[in-house]
């Protein structure tokens, strides 16, 4: 049996964050937590590419966590962190289980058109709601963590770390749930569902979970996010912000729950890049990207760090 | 009810609009079973250069009413310029490929054009009024509409009868719907599919770029025009059946009547009933009302 | 004693075309029987109603005294009614062993919704040893330990099929419906792949009714035969008999639709 590596490479990347962290400039902070922010939805992504659905409605869930951790600041005042990370994962989970059972049923390119219209009916909800501030969307309160507000020098800093440890946490929770039985039927369902089927598995069931769990990991991104941001507006829900996801899962591969996370980094670094250096060509660098990450890296940018086992 | 007349002139007009923006999607998607993102490229593209051309035109002081030649030359030219270069230089490689991965394709080629766009024309608005006001307005109901509404309609009539007498009486539409139906044995039978594949992608993307030329004059041209464009058509062509071209038809009504009842009495459920009904449609009826393709389904 | 598994009056159309008509059989353990006749008769459709993929339109189904007509296929494979299919249904992408993993993998899934606390290696049940174990044991018996490592689709035909019922065997099945176990393999090793089957579902103890084309393969393996055509059922006695029937020999061992 091969010696499980994953619980080292969460571990090694953990320390990288919270030892280099330190000397990274805010702006790179920054860059790092989102990345882990849109790492999370894009591991959620990745459960489901496992089982051969691509979803183009993430955003739906993304924007419900965000939304519910601006929400929480304006009704309660609360700017924890983790009470955002966690409200915003459980609304989106309550939100897929009831979704799921009508998008189990469906498989290509169906599921997909589903889930994009889900998650504009929800956009088509919020941008036209005065009360949570239209196209504007409205702003977050200050962050907290565990009630304490960092000093200013170090927000950006302890926002990283925190960030790493959930996003990182999760990673390693979505591991273990990646080595039960259950968690294993994503390959043979994306390979052989009447095979499955006729096993005497719910194919159902397992897209089912697999979706709630992408749900609650999209949820808990966009509250993260949110709050790094500190400012939520309707496009979160939009159908660009779901192609992002998917543009990111596509980079990413499916090798390794770390990938998402090295993925997003990657793909913030080339945003970043190539905005600065001519803002109105950036959307073609990415689009070039992606073509290439298609066309020569079918399997991810973690392709690149894992030799094949031979067929 | 004195708004039933008012919500019906919108209606149509925005049914209209939508069927000419959504018709080239539903007919890639029926022959070369590609949901086509850079159909709301051709769209933007279609609208610079309608705006860009029309107003050079003006501006040199050529007769205002030929400006709408000028708008359909603007949108074939963009056309050809882009869409066959495309599609031989790109797409046809990737059709072996699952059709999630084609999309993500023409989402990359999306990207690129967006920018595109920009580099060619620039950021600033393009601003073309006056083929718009050139025709002036006429009354209906005791409300003024400008004339200019009647010519989408007009163009949405002309192209779909168009498009009904080219696919049900000549034999290259013939052939089309032949390929539309079972493209394998199509090829067995000796039809040279991948032209079809050519022209088909090639017309789509007129169509689009029609759309956004003659949506020119009513609206400020800027960059991510085509951006709501794309995801509106897919709610119109999943309403009325992925490659049915009287599917486009019924959904772009449908779309259009729904919308228009809702800006006139309830204006914040406007996107989110069209795009209800586009879930409501999939929940119940996924191959769309009058579709073709085999919804993917357990 | 009431049969393992009993057909009554079922009957199943398509538009004009009648699949099955009054097809009723009792099925007792242990037995092996086998399914015969020319394409289109009802075998195929037999085993679909049986297996649930199929409703009939009336008629039940009864196993243990149990009425399943109404099941779903997943549900009826878990009572431990399992079948292997005409092409074979494999994990393409995966090896011969990962193959016979991932099916022992759905047998510890089926037990324990989730398995999240699953550590170590835990027993499949059923087998009750360790899954590695299990899948080396179930090679073994058909043969296909030397293949173990290499890819599921550039296995031969007849390998494939054999892997496609090695799969079932993990769901440690009561009923094995076998949708044509030899056909694509050529005469010679039809009787040669029958053994091994016969052999490995024979340890399991399992009651088998196949579908089969050649007479020779039918006489030496089935104890019962039911003869089919045109959705009814025109036969039912051991080989020696069934195969002499004058109706069969004109519908069916003739190999003409009359």
């Amino acid at each position: 049996m091969k010696p499980d590596r994953t619980p080292a490479l969460l571990g090694t990347v953990l320390a990288a964050v919270v030892l280099g962290g330190l000397a990274l400039p805010q702006w790179t902070l920054f860059i790092l937590t989102i990345a882990f922010a849109q790492g999370l939805v894009v591991l959620g992504l990745m459960l489901l590419q496992r089982a051969g659905l691509v979803s183009f409605g993430q955003a739906l869930y993304y924007c419900i966590g965000a939304y519910t951790a601006g929400g929480l600041g304006r009704a309660f005042g609360t700017g924890d962190l983790f009470v955002q990370m966690l409200a915003g994962a459980a609304a989106a989970a309550l939100v897929a289980l009831m979704l799921g059972f009508l998008l189990a049923r469906y498989r290509g390119i169906f599921f997909g058109l589903l889930s994009l219209a889900l998650s504009m009916i929800f956009y088509g909800l919020i941008v036209k709601s005065e009360a949570l501030g239209s196209t504007d969307g409205m702003n977050l309160v200050k962050t907290t963590l565990f009630g304490v507000r960092p000093d200013a020098a170090w927000v950006r800093y302890a926002m990283a770390v925190a960030a790493a440890c959930l996003a990182l946490g999760a990673a390693f929770l979505t591991h273990r749930y990646l080595k039960t039985p259950l968690g294993r039927l994503g390959p043979a369902i994306k390979d052989n569902e009447i095979r499955v089927e006729y096993m005497g598995a719910s194919v159902r069931y397992a897209i089912h979970v697999n979706y709630v769990i992408a749900a609650t990991l999209a949820g808990a991104g966009g509250a993260l996010a949110a709050t790094s941001v500190g400012h939520i507006d309707p496009e979160m829900a939009y159908w660009t912000t779901s192609g992002e996801f998917v543009f990111i899962a596509i980079l990413s591969g499916a090798g390794s729950v770390v990938a998402p996370f090295f993925g997003a980094l990657v793909f913030g670094a080339i945003h970043t890049v190539a905005y600065d250096v001519s803002p109105n060509t950036w959307q073609m660098s990415m689009g070039a990207a992606l073509l290439l990450a298609i066309v020569f890296l079918p399997d991810g940018l973690w392709s690149l760090f894992v030799r094949r086992r031979p067929g | 009810m004195s708004q039933i007349g008012p919500v019906l002139v919108d209606g149509i007009i925005y049914s209209a609009w939508l069927f000419i923006a959504a018709v080239g999607l539903t007919l890639v998607y029926g022959v070369m079973k590609i949901l086509n993102v850079t159909h709301g490229s051709f769209y933007a593209l279609g609208a610079y250069a309608g705006a860009s051309l029309t107003g050079a035109w003006l501006a040199r002081g050529f007769p205002p009413m030929l400006s709408y030649a000028v708008l359909l030359g603007g949108a074939l030219l963009v056309t050809l310029v882009f869409a066959p270069a495309i599609e031989r230089g790109l797409l046809r490689f990737m059709y072996a490929k699952d059709e999630v991965v084609i999309l993500l394709v023409t989402y990359a080629l999306f990207l690129i054009l967006e920018d595109t766009i920009k580099l060619i024309w620039g950021v600033n608005p393009y601003f073309v009024a006056e083929p718009y006001a050139l025709l002036g307005s006429f009354e209906v109901g005791g409300l003024r509409y400008p004339t200019y509404n009647l010519i989408l309609v007009g163009l949405a009539l002309a192209l779909s009868a168009g498009l009904a007498w080219v696919l049900h009486s000549t034999r290259v539409g013939k052939l089309l719907l032949a390929v539309i139906h079972d493209p394998e044995m199509s090829r067995a039978l000796g039809v040279n599919v991948d032209r079809f594949y050519l022209v088909t992608f090639t017309l789509g993307s007129l169509l689009a770029a029609i759309g956004g030329s003659f949506t020119a004059p009513t609206v400020s041209v800027v960059p991510g025009l085509g951006v709501d464009v794309i995801v509106l058509s897919f709610a119109v062509v999943v309403i009325g059946g992925l490659g049915s071209l009287p599917g486009a038809a019924l959904g772009a009504v449908i779309v259009g009547l729904v919308r228009s009842v809702s800006v006139h009495y309830l204006p914040q459920v406007e996107l989110f009933v069209i795009y209800s009904v586009m879930a409501l449609v999939l929940a119940f009826r996924p191959r769309g009302l009058f579709g073709l393709a085999e919804p993917r389904r357990i | 004693m009431a049969a393992l598994l009993e057909a009554q009056g079922l009957n199943k159309s398509f538009g004009a075309v009648t699949a099955a008509e009054g097809v009723t059989a009792a099925i007792e353990k242990d037995s092996v029987v086998g399914l015969i006749g020319s394409n289109g008769a009802g075998k195929t459709t037999f085993i679909n109603m049986i297996t649930g993929y199929l409703k009939p339109d009336s008629g039940s189904i009864r196993y243990e005294g149990r009425d399943i007509t109404a099941l779903a296929p997943r549900d009826i494979a878990r009572l431990g009614i399992c079948r292997s299919f005409q092409v074979p249904q494999l994990y393409s992408s995966l090896s011969v062993r990962e193959n016979m993993l991932m099916a022992l993998g759905i047998m510890l899934h089926n037990a324990d919704l989730g398995g999240f606390f699953s550590f170590g290696r835990p027993s499949v049940p059923g087998h009750e040893a360790p899954a590695e174990d299990v899948a080396d044991r179930i090679l073994g018996r058909f043969g296909l330990s030397g293949y173990a490592d290499r890819n599921a689709q550039v296995l031969p035909g007849g390998l494939r099929k054999l892997l496609d019922i090695a799969l079932t065997m993990a769901a440690r099945p009561r009923v094995l419906l076998l949708d044509e176990p030899t056909s694509g393999v050529s005469a010679q090793e039809k009787f040669g792949i029958m053994e091994v089957i016969m052999q490995a579902v024979k340890a399991e103890g399992a009651t088998v009714i196949f579908v089969e084309h050649d007479m020779e393969v039918v006489s030496r393996f089935a104890g019962r035969v039911l003869a089919f055509y045109d959705g009814r059922i025109i036969a039912d006695a051991p080989p020696e008999a069934a195969l002499n029937d004058a109706e069969v020999r004109r519908y069916v061992v003739g190999g003409f639709h009359a």
